[in-house]
């Protein structure tokens, strides 16, 4: 909750300091980039909190993101007539995929999820492109049905709630009602915690960590078919590239502790919200997008150095 | 424990043999020697990422200290200093920026891959963030370390085989060494013995700072300008090959010998679908499987134990 | 069980290499003139424009009687061409055609590679400033006219009149900083003294950082009239920021006039923003032309072991006579205009 407030505060004063500087930024065009840059990272970020609070990391979620956009793009290009829910739902599909490919070898092979993912950052990465043949999927094969869930949504005045955001958000309240009442997410909770302890009160380890990966790799595949949708072409090098940072970032400014056992939606979203904008405040002001990755790396840094201290107090 | 490294070797030697079936250009000493001096600072940060692996730890962010490095020895050229108080400087820095990331591991007791991929992504933004878009060019006295042999052999080649001696020593035959696999192997029953556990870390790390120095100086001499957007992702390879060559993410076991193996199989792998025309992005898909591969290779035979 | 894991990663070694052999074709040679072996090193893979430039060789490569093969990093970095490069000279490759990610970090390479005896050629992005490392470029077109006519082609729309803003691609790309000094330069002209350029910003060529970057230049300046963009990964982003914000000419959301987009593009990546009116024209030179004059040039330069210099003439079949300019330059195709009327003929 203190966490929370932080969160909030951090957003408030970012807002009030790039306000003043820049009046601009206070303006709804660009609310509505910060609404429009929120999704993709919030749908990943919410995998990725899974994974976090189970104990472990995924890294590979770009390059999953990417080839569930490569696979989704190649198949609507061949049927421009494909219902958005089905396209969402392949999306999804080829993420769990690859999400198992990654929960199996790290559940029963017993590997550091960070290698595994590490290892299949590469792979996956490399299967866009043996997928797409090296070619990208243009704008012109992307059909208008997916392009408008970035366009079209709710209005309130000058805002407007893209279908991607509401999707999303959707997401998010789906994840915060199972975190508190599916006894499923509970046991992830313990086993993040403390592994051990868990195993003793009957939780099994392999089907949690299992499911982690599994659910964190589907949903970077939904973030797939949004990167097609928000972009209008997804390419197999450039797509969901660099991704990872971003989002372990915002997991970890939304108070979820990287070494596993706590964590919670509100605070991964508030984490998403403030990224986006740091995002967009960077480049309002006009700062040099040089300074964009020390600005991430400080972040996850200040979150990481939270959390040690905080332990230490203990 | 010897064995270990016998995996890589095997794989070594069968590599070498397939690839000169596979291309008839690739078996030349000139081509290979040449070619080595392309992998001999990535050699650098596998060596150290050995033994922090060892120790029960991960180093993201070697990659990101090296270009960082690179960037400020260039300006420092820039600014007049000789080459060696470039060097000196560089070395100093790096070992500086190695030690604080193990301080932070050790002290707020923080995992490893977490606070290193902070640090990861703080050092390239800090070299972007200093250079900008532009590239610095280094004096001409500096450059073209690989191009000058010994005894016929490119100096690069030599400085990394030096340092595996060297390091090997340090991991195999002293305290130190013991120490390392120690705390790796049960950091609390290290304690209890009398290991200084927190030194160790800040050492390890301190000497992964040191060899990502001295990677910068040698990449700085091979390019002759120095730019933030250099060796992306040299860090995961180096992860790799210190895999491949037996280290135990877990910690506590892993050999030098293994890793140099490994570092040449790499190597050999990489340039042998070069020259035989395989697309880069399957020789980065072939590169990630095998890391799996190899971790799990490592696994069964454990089990198998 | 050490056997086995033994087994298993040998095994994998075989198969990647077995059926990595599979993608090259190494020509028979049977033919009368041995082949001249030829490779083209593109910025990265995955890249539709150098793709249409990869396809100009192919065309070419069968009359010529070219040994051809394509090798694209898969990161438009600097240092991940130079280990391609030195492979394909270990392959004894004759013509090294290569659009470099950097103009200085591979002058080493090349030297060497020259000293072989390889002819070393730059097609769209040249090594500005270390020209000596190489024997000729064979650059898109016309440099001096790129700046201008799409400064023109945006003043047209819009009537000659209000603020525009540009997004391109890195801040150090030679390419795009010499358009943009070009169409400094043509402002001048008394026609575009109601014009004002208001600010100009970089989206690296990546997706993400141009639809950012587009998206604040609409937030910044609220009376933008017109953005340029002389990449076409910039061009693609901003268009569907245009096209996600409604504010294009006679877009839904649009207050006044609207703001035009127009820069440089491969046609196939505009065709439906074309279609809806986000994008009005924009224009662009065939890369494969660039392709074709390489792989003939290339040839030639190395069966008659010549390097042209500035002010020879030289005759490509299908191009005519092109003129070899100052730093040994010659410019490939014009440039062409693309809009709803002639779009639909073109596939590249």
């Amino acid at each position: 909750m203190r966490r929370n407030l932080a969160a909030l505060f951090f957003i408030f004063t970012l807002f009030a300091v790039v306000g003043l500087y820049q009046p601009r930024f206070l303006a709804p065009s660009s609310l509505n980039s910060i609404l429009l840059w929120m999704p993709i990272i919030t749908v990943l970020a919410l995998g990725q909190l899974l994974v976090v609070v189970s104990g472990g990391i995924d890294i590979s979620i770009g390059s999953i993101l990417g080839c569930s956009g490569i696979v989704v793009g190649l198949i609507v290009k061949e049927h421009p007539t494909l219902p958005v829910p089905v396209a969402l739902g392949l999306g999804l599909l080829v993420g769990l995929v690859l999400g198992m490919v990654n929960a199996a070898i790290i559940t029963w092979g017993k590997i550091s999820p960070l290698i595994v993912t590490i290892g299949t950052l590469a792979s996956f990465r490399g299967l866009c492109f043996l997928l797409s043949k090296g070619q990208q999927i243009d704008g012109s094969m992307i059909p208008d049905s997916l392009t408008s869930l970035a366009r079209n949504g709710l209005t309130l005045g000058e805002i407007t709630l893209s279908w991607l955001l509401i999707l999303s958000l959707v997401g998010a309240g789906g994840f915060a009602l199972a975190m508190f009442y599916y006894v499923g997410a509970k046991s992830l909770v313990a086993f993040g915690s403390n592994p051990s302890a868990a195993h003793l009160r009957g939780i099994s380890g392999n089907a949690v960590t299992f499911w982690v990966y599994a659910l964190c790799g589907a949903m970077a595949g939904l973030g797939g078919v949004m990167y097609a949708a928000k972009f209008g072409f997804v390419n197999p090098s450039s797509a969901g590239q660099g991704l990872e940072l971003t989002v372990i970032a915002a997991v970890a400014i939304g108070g979820a502790k990287l070494t596993g056992g706590f964590g919670n939606v509100t605070g991964t979203l508030l984490g998403c919200f403030l990224l986006s904008s740091i995002n967009v405040a960077l480049s309002v002001m006009g700062v040099d997008a040089n300074w964009q990755m020390l600005a991430y790396g400080a972040v996850i840094l200040v979150a990481v150095l939270v959390d040690g201290l905080a332990r230490r107090e203990k | 424990m010897k064995f270990r490294a016998l995996i890589p070797g095997v794989l070594l030697l069968l590599s070498i043999i397939l690839a000169s079936r596979l291309s008839p250009h690739f078996l030349d000493a000139r081509y290979l020697l040449d070619t080595s001096t392309l992998y001999a600072e990535m050699g650098l940060l596998a060596l150290a990422m050995t033994l922090v692996i060892i120790s029960g730890n991960i180093d993201l962010s070697v990659g990101s200290i090296m270009v960082l490095v690179a960037c400020l020895a260039a300006k420092f050229f820039e600014k007049g200093l000789g080459i060696p108080a470039v060097i000196f400087l560089s070395l100093i820095i790096g070992t500086s920026l190695g030690s604080l990331n193990g301080y932070l591991i050790a002290k707020l007791k923080l995992p490893s891959f977490l606070m290193t991929l902070g640090t990861m992504a703080i050092a390239r933004g800090a070299a972007q963030a200093m250079m900008g878009p532009s590239s610095v060019k280094l004096p001409k006295a500096f450059t073209g370390l690989d191009q000058s042999l010994v005894l016929g052999l490119p100096w690069p080649l030599i400085i990394f085989l030096l340092c595996a001696v060297l390091i090997g020593i340090l991991l195999h035959r002293t305290v130190f060494g013991r120490w390392v696999t120690g705390v790796g192997s049960n950091e609390k029953a290290a304690l209890f013995s009398g290991v200084p556990v927190d030194r160790v870390k800040i050492l390890v790390f301190g000497l992964s700072g040191l060899m990502a120095a001295g990677a910068a100086l040698m990449m700085d001499s091979r390019y002759g300008v120095a730019r933030h957007n250099f060796a992306l992702g040299i860090e995961l390879e180096a992860i790799t090959v210190a895999v491949l060559g037996g280290a135990a993410i877990k910690g506590g076991e892993g050999t030098i010998l293994g890793t140099t193996f490994a570092l040449f199989l790499f190597m050999v792998i990489k340039t042998a679908m070069g020259v035989a025309n395989v697309k880069p992005e399957y020789q980065l898909t072939a590169i990630g499987v095998l890391l799996i591969l190899a971790v799990l290779a490592e696994r069964l035979r454990r089990e198998g134990r | 069980m050490k056997q086995f894991s033994l087994l298993l990663l040998s095994s994998l070694f075989l198969y990647g290499c077995n059926s990595a052999t599979e993608t090259p074709t190494p020509g028979p040679s049977g033919a009368v003139e041995a082949k001249t072996k030829i490779v083209f090193i593109p910025k990265n893979t995955g890249n539709p424009y150098f793709n249409q430039v990869s396809a100009g060789f192919e065309k070419s490569a069968g009359a010529l009687n070219l040994d051809y093969n394509t090798q694209a990093p898969a990161t438009a970095d600097a240092t991940s061409q130079l280990p391609i490069i030195k492979d394909q000279i270990q392959q004894g490759v004759q013509v090294l055609v290569l659009a470099s990610n950097s103009p200085d970090a591979l002058n080493e390479v090349l030297d060497q590679a020259r000293e072989k005896g390889v002819t070393v050629i730059t097609v769209d992005s040249d090594l500005t400033g270390n020209e000596s490392h190489r024997d000729l470029a064979v650059l898109q077109t016309d440099f001096s006219k790129v700046g201008p006519s799409q400064l023109e082609l945006l003043a047209k729309t819009i009537s000659y009149e209000g603020e525009f803003a540009i997004l391109s691609a890195t801040a150090d790309a030679p390419n795009q900083n010499a358009w943009i000094a070009g169409m400094k330069e043509a402002m001048k002209d008394a026609k575009y003294a109601k014009m004002k350029l208001v600010e100009t910003v970089y989206g690296d060529d990546e997706p993400q950082k141009s639809t950012t970057e587009t998206e604040s230049l609409l937030t910044k300046h609220p009376n933008l009239r017109g953005i340029i963009s002389p990449t076409s990964v910039g061009l693609a982003a901003a268009a569907q920021v245009l096209e996600n914000a409604g504010v294009y000419p006679g877009g839904p959301k649009v207050k006044g006039t609207g703001v035009v987009l127009t820069g440089l593009s491969t046609p196939n990546q505009m065709k439906k923003a074309i279609e809806k009116g986000v994008v009005t024209s924009f224009q662009l030179w065939d890369p494969a032309d660039m392709g074709a004059i390489a792989a003939f040039l290339g040839k030639e330069m190395q069966n008659k072991k010549t390097i042209y210099k500035p002010g020879d003439t030289v005759e490509v079949p299908g191009y005519g006579k092109l003129s070899v300019g100052d730093k040994n330059v010659i410019f490939a195709g014009p440039l062409l205009t693309f809009d709803k009327a002639n779009i639909a003929k073109y596939d590249f």
